[in-house]
């Protein structure tokens, strides 16, 4: 199987996060790592190639510093990588990144296409969904596990409140995937070594420039939620706010 | 083109969604707002009950769009069948609850119609005579004011508790319901569902615990989480995790709080290294109290918590188990 992985890279889960002067986005000067999912993605990818042969192809749209969530994938094992490199993606909508993606792999043949189910960053949740759409192609999303039969796939999608379902769907198809569909696998030092020596094709924007259009959507105002609750900050050194809190459970909460 | 709004309700295996409820009185206040018209509509098969259901509420008219292909639900069905329907209507605001069902088919559909959908939004505001909504990013650690800047139908969709379902306004006299057969195409859906399961029954019912002391990634690795399970017992109460925590093995898959876990709503919920994600708010959010330990000041729990410490929770735990053996044996 012939899979492309989409995988972004986002600021990382504890880096603090800034407002830019205009408050339109963050200050891009933190620590970024690899969507969550993305990283379930790839391990799934990786392994349904083990399990089936084929090739695990992953894809990145955003500025030269994602470069890196493309080599740590070629390092646990993908063959190759695409980088639609240009700052400009960071700004894209969900619509406008799934057509940069569908135009960079015109010329490929893939059998699946693997999104995360959101991204940390924008959290749109879409991004895959308007893909297959735009390919023509079946998808299901938040997907749990996946089996390769003799005429398609059978996946399984996660729904609400502890409830799944078992879905069969023809190929090619697109999946988005759910954290905690598998264990992620750490790069070895072989791997990391090899993964110097992989290809890696660079995109430039002009390439699929004529394939987008405007933004359909515009962010306004990026801001720190107002509060809705009266909060009290207990403040002190550790043995003085374990007094506070007892204090506050026994006499407030009522549970002591 | 008509100018209204129009709520797309949610039904499953011939009952509504109770969010449904909440994305109607969104449209209520919508319209109020805005002065459009607001209509309502259900898809399904056979399902002219819940429309008129959906009728007695405040709401101008509401379309039962019936297919037989619409049963069970596919994305392919339900966006051929919603563009179909759509593209006659030509509604100015569609708006639908953000859950699972819509999330799997909503991107489609708009991407077929040549439209965007603002996703999981949390609210809106008038400015003048724009429209904006209020959305999450950053994980809940920024809201975003967001407009279209596109051609209607505008899609939007509403995250889960971001109204009050329960303040939905009733009519006396029922509004007329209208059916919309819609054609679908054989070949149109791919995708062949199974039926829908609930995985092992679960061991704990947590729904039913007074005092929950739920971990989180800040707890770091899995032999931490004993200092949280030795506060749990001191407070005679249970342990839980956010999603991560389970997804790792650490814990097992029914202590998991939030959206694909339990809701539970416990005389205290007790957060420590939790940051607070949508996903885990809603299964807590209606705990009596929420105290919260995290060391960063601005993680999104602090928004709902009653009492927040800004802390490692390292040196914060060990004491305060202390403190509540002493005060228990006092007492
Ligand atoms: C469709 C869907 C369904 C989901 N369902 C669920 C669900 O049911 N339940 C759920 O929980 N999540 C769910 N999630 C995941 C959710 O979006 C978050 O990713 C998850 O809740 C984050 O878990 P966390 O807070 O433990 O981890 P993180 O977000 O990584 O937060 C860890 C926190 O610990 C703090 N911390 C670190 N070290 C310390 C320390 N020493 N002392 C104190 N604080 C510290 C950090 O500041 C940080 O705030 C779902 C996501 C999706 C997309
Ligand atoms: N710029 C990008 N580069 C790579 N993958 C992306 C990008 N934007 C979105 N994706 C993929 O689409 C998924 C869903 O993103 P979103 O629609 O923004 O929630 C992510 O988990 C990624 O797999």
């Amino acid at each position: 199987m012939k899979i492309l992985v989409c995988m972004k890279q986002v600021p990382q889960k504890d880096a603090p996060l800034k407002l830019n002067e205009a408050g339109t986005w963050i200050r891009e000067d933190v620590s970024y790592e690899v969507n969550e999912p993305d990283a379930y993605a790839l391990e799934e990818a990786l392994r349904q190639k083990e399990k089936h042969s084929g090739e695990v192809v992953v894809i990145s749209a955003g500025p030269a510093r994602s470069q890196q969530v493309l080599r740590e994938a070629l390092a646990k094992g993908a063959d190759r990588a695409i980088h639609l490199e240009d700052n400009a993606f960071v700004g894209l909508g969900a619509f406008n990144t799934a057509r940069a993606f569908a135009a960079a792999i015109k010329d490929e043949k893939f059998d699946l296409i693997f999104t995360g189910l959101q991204s940390d960053d924008y959290g749109y949740a879409q991004t895959g969904v308007i893909l297959a759409e735009l390919l023509g192609w079946p998808h299901a999303t938040i997907i749990m596990q996946i089996e390769k039969g003799d005429s398609g796939i059978k996946v399984k999608r996660e729904l609400e409140a502890g409830y799944f379902q078992f879905v069969d769907m023809p190929l090619p198809a697109v999946l988005t995937i759910q954290s905690g569909i598998n264990k992620l696998r750490y790069a070895t030092l072989i791997g990391i070594k090899q993964a110097k020596n992989k290809p890696l094709r660079k995109v430039a924007l002009a390439e699929v420039q004529s394939a987008l259009g405007g933004n359909l959507q515009k962010i306004e105002r990026l801001y720190v939620p107002h509060k809705t609750k009266n909060t009290q900050f207990l403040e002190g050194p550790p043995a003085e706010i374990a007094k506070k809190l007892a204090e506050k459970l026994r006499n407030e909460v009522r549970v002591l | 083109m008509a100018d209204t709004i129009l709520v797309v309700v949610e039904q499953r295996e011939g009952k509504l969604n109770r969010v449904s409820w909440e994305t109607l009185t969104a449209g209520q206040a919508l319209a109020a707002e805005t002065g459009l018209p607001l209509e309502a509509a259900v898809a399904g098969s056979g399902v002219e009950k819940l429309a008129k259901e959906v009728a007695g509420k405040k709401v101008g008219k509401v379309y039962s769009i019936e297919s037989t292909g619409l049963e069970p639900y596919t994305p392919d069905a339900f966006a051929a069948g919603l563009k179909q329907f759509l593209e006659s209507r030509q509604p100015k605001l569609v708006l639908m609850p953000h859950t699972y069902q819509v999330r799997d088919f909503v991107p489609k559909l708009a991407t077929a119609m040549g439209r965007t959908v603002i996703s999981d939004c949390i609210g809106y505001k008038k400015d003048g005579e724009k429209l904006l909504f209020t959305r999450q990013m950053f994980q809940g650690k920024f809201a975003a004011d967001v407009s279209f800047t596109g051609d209607p139908p505008w899609f939007v969709t509403f995250q889960n508790g971001a109204f009050r379902g329960d303040k939905v306004e009733a009519t006396a006299s029922a509004a007329p319901v209208e059916t919309v057969n819609v054609e679908i195409a054989e070949n149109t859906i791919r995708n062949k569902p199974h039926e829908v399961f609930k995985e092992a029954k679960q061991a704990v019912d947590l729904t039913q615990a007074e005092i929950i002391v739920a971990v989180g990634r800040g707890i770091k690795e899995q032999k931490n989480i004993e200092i949280a399970k030795q506060l749990a017992e001191a407070l005679g109460g249970e342990i839980a995790a956010s999603r991560p925590i389970c997804d790792s093995g650490w814990l097992p898959m029914d202590r998991q709080i939030g959206s694909s876990g339990q809701t539970v709503a416990p005389k205290l919920y007790l957060a420590l290294g939790i940051s607070g994600a949508i996903q885990h708010i809603v299964g807590m959010k209606g705990a009596r109290t929420i105290i919260a330990v995290n060391k960063d000041s601005e993680a999104p729990i602090f928004e709902i918590a009653d009492y927040a410490i800004v802390g490692n929770l390292f040196e914060i735990v060990p004491p305060l188990i202390g403190e509540v053996k002493k005060a228990k044996a006092g007492s």
